[in-house]
């Protein structure tokens, strides 16, 4: 059958089952918005800015086990497209962006609305692609989709010169993708998973901590099974949130740089440390030294070689598929012989229970003024736990990280690699998509909303009902946090006058604006927010400016040297 | 330490800038880069010069490994290899320093390769310090330019980088 390149991409879409694509239209993509509007399969969400379109998508593909699509034009489509690629990569998010390009001959020639978009994206896609010829763009979508959810997975970008999507060509989608340079590996060394079990078994002090692989490798059943039988101690990461439930008593809750005091202590004093999908990274460990001082064990099991022994030197490596590897662990587990360590355990998990009873996520509530961790906690109650919950990137982030208790994989998204503010509202805007019967609430604050407030004209337009908690306190929160501990209170540029009335700015959208300003008031507005199931609504609640984000391990820092409240400093 | 990693690679636009684009995204260094096609032309085979502690050499080998064009990575300077590099050099030949450089090029097996009534090009392969050495024993105020291609290496009997 003969198409047109841009009529090939839709039915490339098409083949792949893609509900939905994020994108804005231009120049160098005309001819696929025309093939777009020529079917009815794969419907088009208008974004107002291409950064929210990625944004959207990536937060489609975390809230479901599917690629996520964008479709933006050249030049500056491309790179308003940047900054949600690299916020994909940076968290292993299965991506396609298809990015029209300027007409092949025009290529080089400085044309209107031309960048190198393969150029400018190589370091923060998986893989791109330019395709020279319509005869290539089936073959080169279908490696494109192969690569963003095999292996790690990651964004993939396939550029589309103009006149490559108007020529025409003959079209077959191929069934399969062989690639002699890129076969990752699945199944663990069978080996090494015995070694693992062996260190496990008979562990005095063993720790699990996993990270944003066990969400992306859907490998959360497996993980509960096997940390139950196991009966130990486990922390999931900011990206692991949900990877076990937060609700169980095995749970230390978070690690890091505003993780629990149990959580971290248990990382630090293990004796075998069992990561799974996570990558030891710097608001994880701290200090590599400090942390790498206290002898213990490490066992690793990633899909990605280059993850293992980076920042810390593991003692059984084991590369394979997060969910295959547990599975296979399990499976030895329940025939091995060995005898687990039952006497260690417990007095391992008295002293846990002697740092848990710290109650390090203790905080002053007060009934004249918000404080931001009483709104996550309400929100947590109000939506039954069950909602899916999006954050921007600052204090709010940790808040609702350490508040919201999530017990499901899947629920929270959030930028962790990166740290993306604004990801917020299209991040919303994709879960509520993908789950449109579903509580989606935004968790954010007035300094991030405003990077992507555009999007509430989106949100209208297809009917979003998401609920925005804006924890308003008239500060960047991080950073002056950060400049009232380590810059002598000199709050540079960390305060914003002249911010809108979100409440009237949301009205003006077409939605619903709540300004909250006393506690007693918090949790109705929650609950009228909720109830309203087709309407987007946006709670502006003013909580306390000077509220600080605790525990916190300073950056360069070790894990055990917490500061747990402002009483500490 | 300095290492000689040799890769396989697709031989398709770009692949020269996402190895060399690794290299400066993650701090590594690169102390010389060569890059051709194979008998295979679809495979582009480079041989890269770095140096770094065991940690790091490790760190781009998985790196190299984990792009999606690179086929295959070896290591070659963990065991027993060849290395060579061709330079062309351009010396200024007159007078007596007409035959000293030709006697100079003869001991380290040069050819001179193109010669006007002035000035010699000397082509000479060898390992690094064969090359450095030359320079060395020449009279340096007489190079008038040098140009030089680069280690290619390559494994020793049985260690084959082939697909």
């Amino acid at each position: 059958m003969v198409l047109t390149g841009a009529e090939i991409v839709i039915r490339c879409l098409q083949e792949e089952k893609v509900d939905y694509v994020f994108g804005y239209p231009g120049g160098a993509v005309l001819f696929i918005y025309d093939a777009l509007f020529q079917q009815e399969k794969v419907r088009h969400i208008l974004v107002r800015h291409e950064q929210a379109a990625i944004h959207a998508a990536d937060a489609y593909a975390r809230s479901t086990e599917t690629v996520g699509v964008a479709l933006v034009t050249s030049g500056p489509g491309a790179t308003n497209a940047v900054t949600g690629i690299a916020t994909a990569y940076c968290d292993s998010i299965p991506m396609v962006i298809i990015s029209g390009q300027v007409p092949t001959a025009a290529i080089g020639q400085d044309a209107f609305q031309e960048v190198d978009t393969v150029g400018i994206t190589r370091p923060c896609v998986k893989h791109n692609f330019l395709v020279k010829d319509a005869a290539d763009i089936a073959s080169t979508i279908k490696k494109a989709f192969h690569l963003a959810k095999t292996g790690r997975p990651g964004p993939v970008l396939v550029d589309i010169p103009k006149d490559v999507s108007a020529q025409s060509a003959e079209y077959h989608y191929p069934k399969s993708v062989e690639m002699r340079s890129y076969n990752p590996v699945v199944k663990g060394h069978q080996g090494q998973i015995k070694k693992a079990l062996k260190l496990l078994l008979e562990a005095k002090r063993p720790m699990i901590y996993t990270g944003g692989g066990v969400i992306l490798s859907d490998a959360a059943a497996p993980l509960t099974q096997l940390v139950r039988k196991l009966g130990m101690p486990i922390t999931n990461t900011l990206m692991g949130l949900g990877g076990y439930p937060a609700t169980d008593k095995q749970y230390l809750g978070m690690p890091g740089m505003h993780g629990t005091y149990e959580a971290n202590m248990s990382m630090h004093f293990s004796d075998v440390l069992l990561a799974v999908g996570a990558r030891f990274d710097d608001r994880v460990i701290g200090d590599p030294a400090h942390f790498a001082a206290e002898p213990r064990k490490i066992i690793h099991i990633d899909i990605d070689p280059s993850s293992i022994s980076k920042r810390v030197k593991v003692d059984v490596p084991i590369v394979g598929d997060v969910k295959e590897v547990l599975e296979e662990l399990a499976r030895l587990l329940d025939d091995s012989k060995h005898e687990q360590d039952t006497a260690s355990l417990a007095t391992w998990w008295r002293q846990i229970d002697e740092w848990r009873s710290r109650d390090c996520m203790k905080y002053k509530n007060s009934d004249e003024i918000i404080k931001p961790q009483y709104v996550v906690e309400k929100l947590w109650e109000v939506t039954g736990g069950d909602a899916f919950i999006t954050s921007d990137v600052g204090q709010h982030q940790m808040w609702a990280a350490q508040y919201y208790k999530f017990d499901k994989p899947r629920r929270w998204l959030n930028s962790g690699g990166l740290g993306t503010m604004g990801v917020g509202m299209p991040y919303a805007m994709g879960a509520q998509l993908a789950h449109p019967d579903a509580q989606v609430a935004c968790v954010t604050g007035e300094a991030s909303i405003q990077m992507n407030i555009q999007e509430l004209s989106t949100c209208k337009q297809f009917r979003l009902p998401i609920k925005i908690c804006n924890l308003n306190n008239r500060y960047l929160g991080m950073v002056r946090q950060w400049q009232e501990l380590f810059h002598g209170g000199r709050y540079s540029e960390s305060y914003m006058d002249s911010l809108p009335d979100f409440a009237k700015l949301a009205e003006a959208y077409g939605h619903i604006g709540i300004r909250v300003d006393r506690p007693a008031d918090v949790e109705g507005a929650l609950r009228e927010a909720f109830s309203r199931k087709n309407d987007l609504v946006f709670l502006d609640f003013q909580i306390d400016q000077t509220e600080n984000v605790y525990p916190m391990v300073q950056g360069g820092k070790g894990l055990t040297e917490m500061i747990l409240s402002a009483e500490d400093l | 330490m300095r290492h000689v990693i040799a890769l396989l690679i697709e031989n398709e636009s770009g692949a020269l800038s996402r190895v060399s684009g690794l290299f400066s995204a993650r701090g590594y260094n690169i102390e010389s880069l060569t890059v051709a096609p194979t008998e295979d032309a679809s495979l582009s085979r480079m041989t890269i010069v770095t140096s770094g502690s065991d940690d790091i050499i490790e760190q781009i080998t998985k790196q190299l490994n984990k792009l999606v064009d690179v086929v295959k990575v070896v290591d070659i300077s963990e065991s027993a290899h060849v290395e060579r590099e061709l330079m062309l050099i351009k010396v200024r030949a007159t007078g007596k320093d007409r035959e000293e450089m030709k006697r100079m090029a003869d001991i380290f097996r040069g050819r001179i390769i193109d010669a006007t009534d002035s000035s010699y090009i000397i082509e000479l392969t060898g390992n690094q310090t064969k090359l450095d050495s030359f320079i060395g024993a020449i009279d340096t105020t007489l190079i008038l330019e040098t140009v030089r291609s680069g280690i290619v290496g390559i494994g020793r009997g049985d260690r084959i980088l082939k697909l």
